[in-house]
Order: C-alpha cells, then structure tokens, then sequence
C-alpha cells in the first residue's frame, strides 16, 4: 500500500555563485524606503506529492529528483521540506486577505 | 560523398533552420534529428542549435537534458563524435555534463539579441580549423542566460587544457573583462564564449556562427567555423569508428 507525502523543495543559487536576480531586489529597496535588508538569494520552490510505502523511501524519490533534474549541483543547493497540509498553496490561499 | 550532419530539433528550437541553411552552404547534407527519436540516422556529426527548448522551463537546457534523441547523443559523444551546441544548444550540453560549466543568467538580467566579437583561442581544433585569421569574429548573440560560470579550479583546468575556444573581445581584439564591459555583454567569467571537453570533441558557445554565415546577413564571419565542423565530421566519417575518447563527465 502506498501513502501520499507532500514535499517542497527548494533551490537556492549556492554561496558565492553571482545572484542577479537578489542583487535586483537589493537594488530596488531604496524605492521602498526599506532599510537594513542584505544577502537577498533569490530561488524556486517546487511543491510536489509522492506516493510510497513509507516517508523515507518517497524522501528518497524526492532527492534523486532534486538532485538530477530540479537542481544544477553546479551552482544550486536545494533543501527537502515535508509539508503537513495536502497543499500549502491552499492553506496561503486560505490566510491571504 | 556529402557528409550528413544532423541538427537536432527540439520543442521550441528556432534556429534548426538558419543551421540546416549554414550546413548546405558549407557543403554538408543537414539532416533533421527528432527530439523524440533516439535513432541518430547514421549521421557523422550533431549540431544542437538554438532556441528555447521545451520553453526554458525550469533552467535553460535542463528538460532537452533527458530527451531520447540527447541520450543517444551522449552516447555519441562518448564514442568520439562530434557535437556542437549554440546558444540554447550549449546550454542543453552544460546541463547534460558534456561541457564542463554552467550558463547563468545574464548579469544585467535582460535578454540581449546584438552582435558580439569573440576571438577564436584554439585555431588547431575540429571546431575551428578554418576559422582564418580574422580577429575579431563578429557574431551575434541572442539569449537571457549567457553568463559562462565554473568553478576556479575546474576554470584553471579547462584554461591550462586549452579548452576555451572562444572568449569576447572588444575591437581591438583585446580580451574583454568580467564586469561592467559591454564586450562581454552576459558577464561571462574570464570572458568565455566557448568551451569544449576534455577529449575534444564536444563544444558549445553562445555566439550565433550560422546567423552570420553569409554576407547577405550583415557578417559571415561564423562561416568558418561551420566549415570547421562539416570538414571534421566529414574527415571522422573516412576515418572510421577507431575514435576512443574519454567520457566527459560533471
């Protein structure tokens, strides 16, 4: 029997790879009258369910995916989240005003 | 005999045409490669050209990664075949591990469709044999993630190996910087606009050669180097099947 596990996954340019995107962030601060913000790393966020017999072996699934195509090892790290809720986007949609 | 080479046609390649046309100006049999099918038609050479394949959706290059049509194209890679990537071609062979190296996004984050001028770095290469003496080439380039990165130490390799075979110059020839010169428009770490693995027989840049393949497009100064690789897919056909090159890996 299988279970459905719901993960996010999140990939994040590594330490010292140049951030373009953050920098632009950063930059744009200024307009917002926002002081005090740094080290703004801008990445992505992949949320996904996976079906197997038990946590690990869906972690498992999660990573080898993580690793082989929803990251470059290159210049990205990634983090394994398990979520609680069937979807977080449901529950952000339910606390968005 | 014509010498067959094939250009590979993903979901959203455009410029599978404009190679086809460089292929036959140079005296080569194009032959269209399915991104479907694994069967490679016997072909003696593989050009990935540009465009946006499978819409760029996740990273550049990345899902054209594990089409069947690229696994049978890494398998001939690592038999000794020649294969060339262009702009969104480079970055399917950076993905795949064939090419060392990542394409980052451009430093000014915007999409830059102008000319360039690169210089060629190794003349005595498959890629580059008949490029001539010209310096600077002027290209162009179309493309969001350009930025050419690896790490130093893999960068120090692939200088010392006299891999690089093409960096951005401005006019005068002279290497373009890493920062704030606008010869190097995408920011490219020391300037690299072309790279190729350790056995040699797989390279990739972001330049356009075959949109400058003739006057009548304002530049034929890539001419040369798609001559380059038709005479070398042509010299490996005669050769035979005795290449044995390592395998490129990440």
């Amino acid at each position: 029997m299988s279970i459905e596990f719901r993960f996010a996954v999140n990939v994040l340019p590594k330490p010292g790879i140049l951030d373009p995107q953050g920098r632009a962030v950063e930059g744009s601060l200024a307009h917002l009258s926002i002081e005090g913000v740094t080290a703004v790393r801008v990445g992505r966020r992949v949320e996904l369910t996976v079906s197997a017999p038990d946590e690990a072996a869906a972690r498992e699934i999660v990573d080898r995916l993580a690793r082989e195509l929803l990251s470059n090892p290159l210049i990205e790290a990634y983090v394994v989240e398990r979520l609680q809720a069937t979807s977080s986007t449901t529950s952000a949609e339910a606390g968005a005003p | 005999m014509t010498v067959r080479v094939g250009v590979v046609v993903f979901p959203g390649s455009n410029c599978d045409r404009d190679t086809t046309h460089a292929l036959a100006l140079a005296g080569a049999e194009p032959v269209e490669l399915w991104h479907e099918a694994a069967d490679l038609q016997g072909v003696a050479g593989v050009i990935l050209p540009g465009g946006f394949a499978y819409g760029d959706y996740l990273r550049a290059g990345v899902i054209a990664r594990f089409s069947p049509v690229m696994r049978s194209v890494a398998a001939f890679a690592a038999d000794g075949g020649l294969v060339l990537g262009i702009c969104n071609g480079f970055q399917v062979l950076a993905e795949a591990g064939l090419v060392p190296g990542a394409l980052l996004r451009n430093r000014g984050l915007r999409f830059l469709g102008r000319d360039v001028r690169i210089a060629v770095e190794e003349g005595d290469t498959p890629f580059t044999h008949l490029a001539g003496p010209r310096r600077p080439l002027r290209m162009p380039i179309a493309h969001g993630e350009g930025c050419y990165f690896a790490d130093p130490a893999t960068l120090d390799e692939v200088e010392a190996e006299g891999r690089v075979l093409f960096r951005y110059v401005r006019e005068d020839g002279s290497v373009a910087g890493e920062t704030d010169d606008p010869a190097n428009p995408n920011g490219s770490l020391r300037a690299i606009a072309g790279v190729r693995n350790a056995a040699g027989n797989v390279a990739g840049l972001m330049p356009h050669p075959e949109r400058a393949a003739e006057e009548l497009l304002g530049s034929d100064d890539g001419f040369g180097l798609i001559r380059s690789f038709v005479e070398s897919a042509a010299a490996g056909v005669h050769a035979g099947g005795d290449r044995s090159l390592e395998v490129a890996s990440r």
